[in-house]
């Protein structure tokens, strides 16, 4: 269990997806104008991370790691699918994508409003096929791999809420022309990154 | 198609619409790899190769592709591409590719791909498609190397591999070989993945102070 809480405070703070190996950065810059698209957002992320982590290590343990399909015949012991694992982890991500979305329009009309077109545009972000790639790198087992799914997800919340925040802030004071905007948005993210790294030391 | 048209589908995305600082599509790879030059052009050549021939496979089969179904087709291409590109690198450079780790991978879910297919290769012929797609790999490549080389000479004194500043630099050429270049101290900020985001955060300011256009008006 402590393993668990370890890997959530690990993959959400001291590895932060966004700030510390600037994954999902796209969308990171782009909707953090308001904090309430960016809150939405965040929301889909932390919730399709959630997902496709577990899921994509079921599909990768179960299907494409050498002698995994060894129960159907003894001769398929050999097989070896990894190397098309890029290309299933992506459709995983897609199909997911399509799902949730077609479940939240169905369930909660209201959610679906607010996260508008931020749903289909995380099948294109980096943090999810990344969670999916460092999961895998880092060897995780089940549980661990949901957990880091749902850390992950975290971090991604709170740097997009935390940049939307300072950036509706900085709408009040004298930027330079040139730097506003997406200038000053980089810099204050190579900021807050320099904070985050500050939790490197800690050993989890 | 005229020469002007083909000459600025390849220098376009070099300045004046450059995929990483105009565009803001391909962000995410373009911080973390690039640590040194060696890495930065690797992955440019990597990312042109895919944008260029995902421009041509999406502009050939552009009348065929339901548009319900695109977005599948299209990663589909995409991945199918850069699972070459990452055997590829395993095959001939093992050690390169252990280095890039997953952001080869990652190649996949770079938004200059999906936006080049989105944004021309659907709706032109399949040369101009393939030239627009290595032009928007050498822009991005171009911003990788310049922050490559900005954070290998400043963060390790030297420049693939020929020293610059430090103890170590020109040390077989006798009238560079004491004063400005020994008493140089390496920058320890540079060698960390954030110093890539400060360079391009300044790049971003220089070119937009340059050319009016560029400047955001929120």
């Amino acid at each position: 269990m402590g393993d668990l809480i370890n890997i959530f405070v690990k993959s959400a703070f001291v590895e932060n997806m966004v700030l510390i190996y600037f994954l999902g950065m796209c969308s990171y810059l782009a909707v953090s104008k308001t904090v309430k698209t960016a809150v939405g957002l965040g929301a889909a992320v932390i919730f399709v991370l959630a997902i496709t982590a577990p899921i994509n290590w079921i599909i990768r343990e179960n299907l494409l790691v050498e002698g995994a399909l060894g129960w159907i015949h003894p001769s398929f012991e050999t097989l070896n699918f990894e190397f098309l694992g890029l290309i299933i982890y992506i459709g995983v991500i897609a199909a997911l994508v399509q799902l949730v979305e077609m479940v939240i329009e169905k369930f909660s009309p209201a959610l679906y409003m607010s996260l508008g077109i931020f749903l289909p545009l995380i099948t294109v972000n980096c943090s999810i096929l990344g969670g999916t790639l460092f999961m895998i790198t880092k060897e995780y087992n089940l549980a661990q791999s949901a957990v880091f799914g749902i850390g992950s997800g975290f971090g991604f919340f709170l740097a997009i809420v935390a940049l939307a925040a300072i950036r509706e802030k900085l709408r009040y004071s004298n930027v330079p022309a040139p730097l506003r905007g997406l200038g000053m948005a980089f810099i204050i993210t190579g900021l807050m990154g320099l904070a985050f790294m500050g939790l490197m030391g800690i050993k989890l | 198609m005229s020469d002007v048209n083909t000459r600025k589908l390849l220098s376009d995305p070099l300045l004046d619409n450059n995929p990483i600082t105009v565009q803001v599509l391909g962000v995410c790879s373009a911080l973390a790899v690039t640590g040194n030059v060696t890495n930065a052009l690797i992955m440019g050549a990597a990312v042109t190769m895919v944008t260029a021939f995902s421009n041509l496979t999406i502009s050939l089969l552009r009348n065929y592709i339901p548009s319900r179904i695109r977005m599948i087709v299209q990663l589909v291409v995409i991945a199918f591409l850069v699972t070459l590109v990452s055997l590829f690198l395993q095959a001939f450079s093992y050690d390169l590719s252990k280095e890039l780790s997953v952001y080869v991978g990652l190649i996949i879910t770079n938004c200059i791909l999906m936006g080049r297919l989105e944004a021309f290769a659907l709706g032109n012929k399949p040369l101009p498609s393939f030239l627009d797609g290595i032009g928007n790999g050498l822009g991005y490549g171009l911003i990788l190397l310049i922050v490559g080389s900005i954070r290998e000479l400043f963060g390790t004194g030297s420049l693939l591999g020929f020293t610059f500043f430090g103890e170590e630099a020109f040390h077989n050429i006798a009238f560079l070989k004491s004063g400005f270049f020994h008493a140089f101290f390496h920058n320890g900020l540079m060698v960390l993945p954030i110093a890539s985001i400060f360079i391009l955060g300044i790049i971003i300011w220089i070119q937009r102070s340059k050319n009016a256009e560029l400047v955001d008006i929120s």
